[in-house]
Parts: C-alpha cells; sequence; structure tokens
C-alpha cells in the first residue's frame, strides 16, 4: 500500500477537523460508513440562510489515512460554494486530487455522501423550520 | 492522470520526531512475519554457496561429501532442539510446503482409514486452505471454533472426533495473536483414539520448548525465516516410532529426503536453518524471558496511558513476544500510518487484500469494529528496551491524535452506545 504527498499532507495536517452543534439550524450533520466497516465520516456544513453559501465545514473521520483525506479534502471544497454547487462535487474528483489507488475508491464515495447526507439535512431542518419562523413574525 | 510520486509508508520521511539516543529508526517490531537473519546463521552459511557448493545428492566426490555433512550437521541440530532422531526430519521450501505435505501427505496415505479431518478457524491459511482444497477431493473437514482468548475446547475436540477422523491439525502458536494452544492434550487424545496429530509450529519452534514426544506430536512444520534462519527453508518432522507415521510425497522426483521430499537440497539454507536451531536451544531460556519483560513493558507504557484498549487473546498461553492490542475507536491502517517509522501489522481490513478484517480476531468474538483497530507487535530477539519505549510513546501520541479525529470516539464520550446507532453503511 503506497500513499499519495496529498494523502500524506491531509493525514498529518487534516484541515477543518472539529464539530459544530448539530441542533443548530443552520448546522447541516451528515454522519456515514459504519465502524464495522472500518470508516466513519462525520461531515458538517454551516450555511448562510440568505445566500445558501457553506461558510463553514467541519469533519471528523474514523477510517483509514485515505478516507482521513477523502473527508479532509471535502470540507475544503464545499467551503465557500452554495449547497447547490457542493452537490456537483463527484468522488471521482477526490480520487483524481488525492491519487486514490482502486482499493480507496470507496472513501472518496464515501466523502460524497457525507457531503449530500449534510445537505440533505440541512434541507430538511430548513423546510421543518420554515412555517415556525413565519409563525413566530 | 496525476504524477504524484507514491513511496511506500516505511520509506516515508520521518520529520516530526527525532529518535532517542540508540534508537535507530525504523524500527522493526513485527517478528511474526519474518524476522532478520541472526549474523551468527549468515556467518555459517556464507561458506556453503561457493566453496562448499556441492550437491548433497552427489554421492561420489567430496564436493557432494562436504554438502551433505553440512546438511546431516542441520538435521541433528533441529532433531535435538525438537527432541526427535534425525531420520524424523524431511527439509522443505518452508512451513507452507510443510504443512501441504503434512496435510495433503497423511490425508491421501491413510485415505482407507478414513476422510475427516479436524483443525481450527484460527489457522493459518497454509492449514486453512490445503484443508479446504482436500474438500474437494471427498475429504470432510470440522474446522473448530476457538474461545475468546483463542484456545481451543479440548470437549469440542473430543466430540468432532469420529470413526473416520484421521488427522487433527492444531498450530502450536498463533502468527496473530500469539496464542498457545494446548498441544499436549490435543497431541494425548489424538494417541488415545489413534489419529495423527500435525501441529503448524511455525512460530513456536525456537521461541518456547518444544518436544515432540513430551507433547505428543507426530508431525510437525518448522519455519526457519521465523527464527532469525534463512527464508525459502523449513521442516518437517515426521514420527516414526510409536506410532510410525507415514506421508505421501506431494513433490515426485530424485526421492529425495527418504522419498516425501524429491528436489535438491537447498544446502545454505538448510545449514542456516540448522543453525538458527542450535542458537535457540542455547538462548531460549534466557532470550524468552526477556521478551516476555520488553513485551510487558510494552503492554504497561501504553495501557497506562490509554483508555479503552483491548489485548487480544490469552496472556496467560502466549508466546512471549506477542502483543495483539485494539484501540477501540481508531482504525489500524491509519494507526500505522501514524507511526510510520516502526514496523508493525494491523488486522484492519485496509492492510489485507481481501477487505475484511482478520479472521483470527473475528473468530475469537472480537467485533469487526475492534478487529480493524487491532495492532500486532512481535518483539524478536534484536529489539530493546529503548525501542519498546518509543514505539510505545509513538503509538500513544498517534492514538490520541486520531481518536481526536474520530467521530467514534466523540460519540462515545457523548454517552452515546456505538451499538445502538443505526449506520448507513450497514
Amino acid at each position: 500500500m503506497s500513499y499519495s504527498d496529498k494523502v500524506i499532507d491531509h493525514y498529518n495536517n487534516p484541515r477543518n477537523v472539529g464539530s459544530m452543534d448539530k441542533s443548530s439550524n443552520d448546522v447541516g450533520t451528515g454522519l456515514v460508513g459504519a465502524p464495522e466497516c472500518g470508516d466513519v465520516m462525520k461531515l458538517q456544513i454551516r450555511v448562510n440562510r440568505d445566500t445558501n453559501v457553506i461558510e463553514e465545514a467541519k469533519f471528523k473521520t474514523f477510517g483509514c489515512g485515505s478516507a482521513i483525506a477523502s473527508s479532509s479534502l471535502a470540507t475544503e471544497w464545499v467551503k465557500g460554494k452554495t449547497v447547490d454547487e457542493a452537490l456537483t462535487i463527484k468522488n471521482m474528483d477526490i480520487v483524481k486530487e488525492l491519487s486514490l489507488p482502486p482499493v480507496k475508491i470507496h472513501c472518496s464515495v464515501l466523502a460524497e455522501d457525507a457531503i449530500r447526507s449534510a445537505i440533505a439535512d440541512w434541507k430538511k431542518k430548513q423546510e421543518t423550520t420554515k412555517p415556525v419562523a413565519v409563525e413566530a413574525k | 492522470m496525476s504524477t504524484d510520486v507514491k513511496v511506500p509508508p516505511q520509506q516515508l520521511p520521518v520529520t516530526h520526531v527525532l529518535a532517542p539516543e540508540g534508537v535507530k529508526l525504523p524500527i522493526y517490531m513485527d517478528n511474526h512475519a519474518t524476522t532478520p537473519m541472526d549474523p551468527r546463521v549468515l556467518e555459517e552459511i556464507l561458506p556453503y554457496f561457493m566453496e562448499k557448493f556441492g550437491n548433497a545428492a552427489s554421492r561420489n566426490h567430496s564436493f557432494g561429501w562436504i554438502a551433505e555433512e553440512g546438511v546431516e550437521t542441520a538435521r541433528e541440530r533441529i532433531a535435538k532442539l525438537v527432541g526427535s532422531t534425525t531420520k524424523e526430519i524431511i527439509f522443505t521450501s518452508g512451513a507452507t510446503e510443510s504443512d501441504n505435505l503434512a496435510i495433503k501427505g497423511v490425508a491421501e496415505m491413510y485415505r482407507e482409514k478414513g476422510n475427516h479431518i479436524i483443525t481450527a478457524v484460527t489457522e493459518h491459511k497454509a492449514v486453512l486452505d490445503t484443508c479446504k482444497r482436500l474438500e474437494k477431493y471427498g475429504y470432510r473437514v470440522t474446522y473448530m471454533p476457538v474461545q475468546k482468548d483463542g484456545l481451543i475446547d479440548l470437549d469440542d475436540l473430543k466430540r468432532a472426533m469420529d470413526d473416520k477422523t484421521i488427522l487433527v491439525t492444531i498450530m502450536a502458536a498463533n502468527n496473530e495473536i500469539g496464542v498457545l494452544q494446548p498441544v499436549a492434550e490435543i497431541g494425548k487424545l489424538c494417541r488415545e483414539r489413534g489419529v495423527i496429530f500435525h501441529t503448524d509450529a511455525t512460530q513456536a519452534v525456537g521461541k518456547i520448548p518444544v518436544d515432540v514426544n513430551k507433547l505428543n506430536i507426530d508431525v510437525m512444520s518448522i519455519s526457519g525465516h521465523k527464527m532469525y534462519g534463512p527464508k525459502g527453508v523449513g521442516a518437517l518432522y515426521v514420527r516414526r516410532k510409536n506410532p510410525r507415521v507415514q506421508v505421501s510425497a506431494i513433490i515426485d522426483g530424485g526421492g529425495h529426503e527418504r522419498g516425501m521430499r524429491s528436489g535438491t537440497l537447498n544446502v545454505p539454507g538448510i545449514v542456516g536453518l540448522g543453525k538458527a536451531c542450535a542458537l535457540a536451544q542455547e538462548e531460549m531460556a534466557t532470550e524468552s524471558v526477556r521478551l516476555a519483560g520488553l513485551r510487558e513493558r510494552l503492554r504497561d507504557r501504553i495501557m497506562g496511558k490509554l483508555d479503552e484498549v483491548y489485548i487480544n487473546g490469552s496472556m496467560e498461553h502466549r508466546l512471549p513476544g506477542n502483543l495483539n492490542i485494539s484501540f477501540a475507536y481508531v482504525e489500524g491502517e491509519s494507526l500505522l500510518m501514524g507511526i510510520n517509522d516502526v514496523a508493525v501489522s494491523s488486522g484492519s481490513a485496509c492492510t489485507s487484500a481481501t477487505l475484511e478484517p482478520s479472521y483470527v480476531l473475528k473468530a475469537l468474538g472480537t467485533g469487526d469494529d475492534l478487529a480493524h483497530s487491532s495492532i500486532r507487535f512481535g518483539i524478536g530477539r534484536f529489539n530493546t528496551a529503548a525501542e519498546v519505549d518509543y514505539v510505545a510513546d509513538r503509538v500513544i501520541e498517534t492514538v490520541e491524535r486520531l481518536r481526536e479525529l474520530s467521530p467514534l470516539y466523540e460519540m462515545a464520550k457523548e454517552g452515546i452506545n456505538l451499538k445502538d446507532v443505526k449506520w448507513a453503511g450497514e
């Protein structure tokens, strides 16, 4: 097994490690994978409600170096994008950027899932919170 | 396409840690995979490549006689180490071949007596896959489970034996968890029932006392490179008396090794195996105490600093140099990547070709999550206390860092039971 320099860099200096309050309305949380499979990623985004821009992203990952690198890269990429733009990130983009070998492609798939899952969580919150916001007015 | 240069992890530049005095990096602590050759073994072997290059089967000139003398000295040394006679030692290319010869050889030789073989789920693949192949040829194989500590249950073994059982093959020491099976008792049960007992003693011979008579062993696999000898050489012990055991050859040819293993003898390798056995015989008593001490030192240092660390397999019945630990909430391959100046192994799926975590750990009932989190330390003859301390500190620091990165650790700290979580990937 060999790692590309970029995987090693993300592993040694992971970007945006941390957690945000998952109960917060402007935070979307994605938790994907399973401990039994050896990979679990938690990816969180904080979205500006007016612009739909992802202003902050955080991750924590249980998994191999490639899984850590994939999720670290995912947080870098989603930051500054609108949620719609973030949804266009494809796992193969991650594979290419990190030069992942075929056996590690599932790590990139998981990272894409984590992005989608975090956005879906955020969207769900917006639907359920909107009526509440109207009532409050 | 990216043109990133890929380097194996063990060759990664190590920039963030300085080795303490007396510690040379990288550190090799994977002595169950293989061992470095002892310099005294190398010294003994070297003349057999050029001056003493003869074919041990050449009967008519001194070149052959000198080579044969080297081989016979080696045979005596091996026999002495395991308490056998020289005629009971057959040279092979290694323990995988020895396992194949033992199992296939006994199966073929005793086919008329029965077709049932008993083994255990934690055996090495050289045994398991050989048994699987025999199933295709009409043999019946029982794969016994092991208990939580990795040992087989002797009552299970008794129950598994029937009048068609011709062979029991159970390893002496496990290559992943170092657990020692109750070989003497297994041998006794087999002897009482007239069943042949083979043990893969690859990890045991040279590390702990193994006497084929005291342990009631009929057939035994031995490897050179696990005990500071050369790779590509091994031996098979085959009992000649009380009872006499025969194995059919699986390699046909010139009838070397009493017809059981044809092929020109690997004289330098055999000489090296012999020397490795002689050294083990002299030094085992002191070395095993020293290795067990280092192992305890490693364990105490790690477990003194980290919580939720689990030892896999019995600590009581274990090779002195083995420690196999699961670090909860940390994936094994990422841990290996963090301690890239230390050579150890992981039971994580990510480090295997099959994408399945260690079948040995799973057999103990260790959950897949903890199997993914396991590291095997194999302390050997050339490891020092300073190296053990360095390895322990690197492991501690890396586990702490990766736990900070682990969503599972965070959830566990929040009081969430990970077993209750509905995981998307399941």
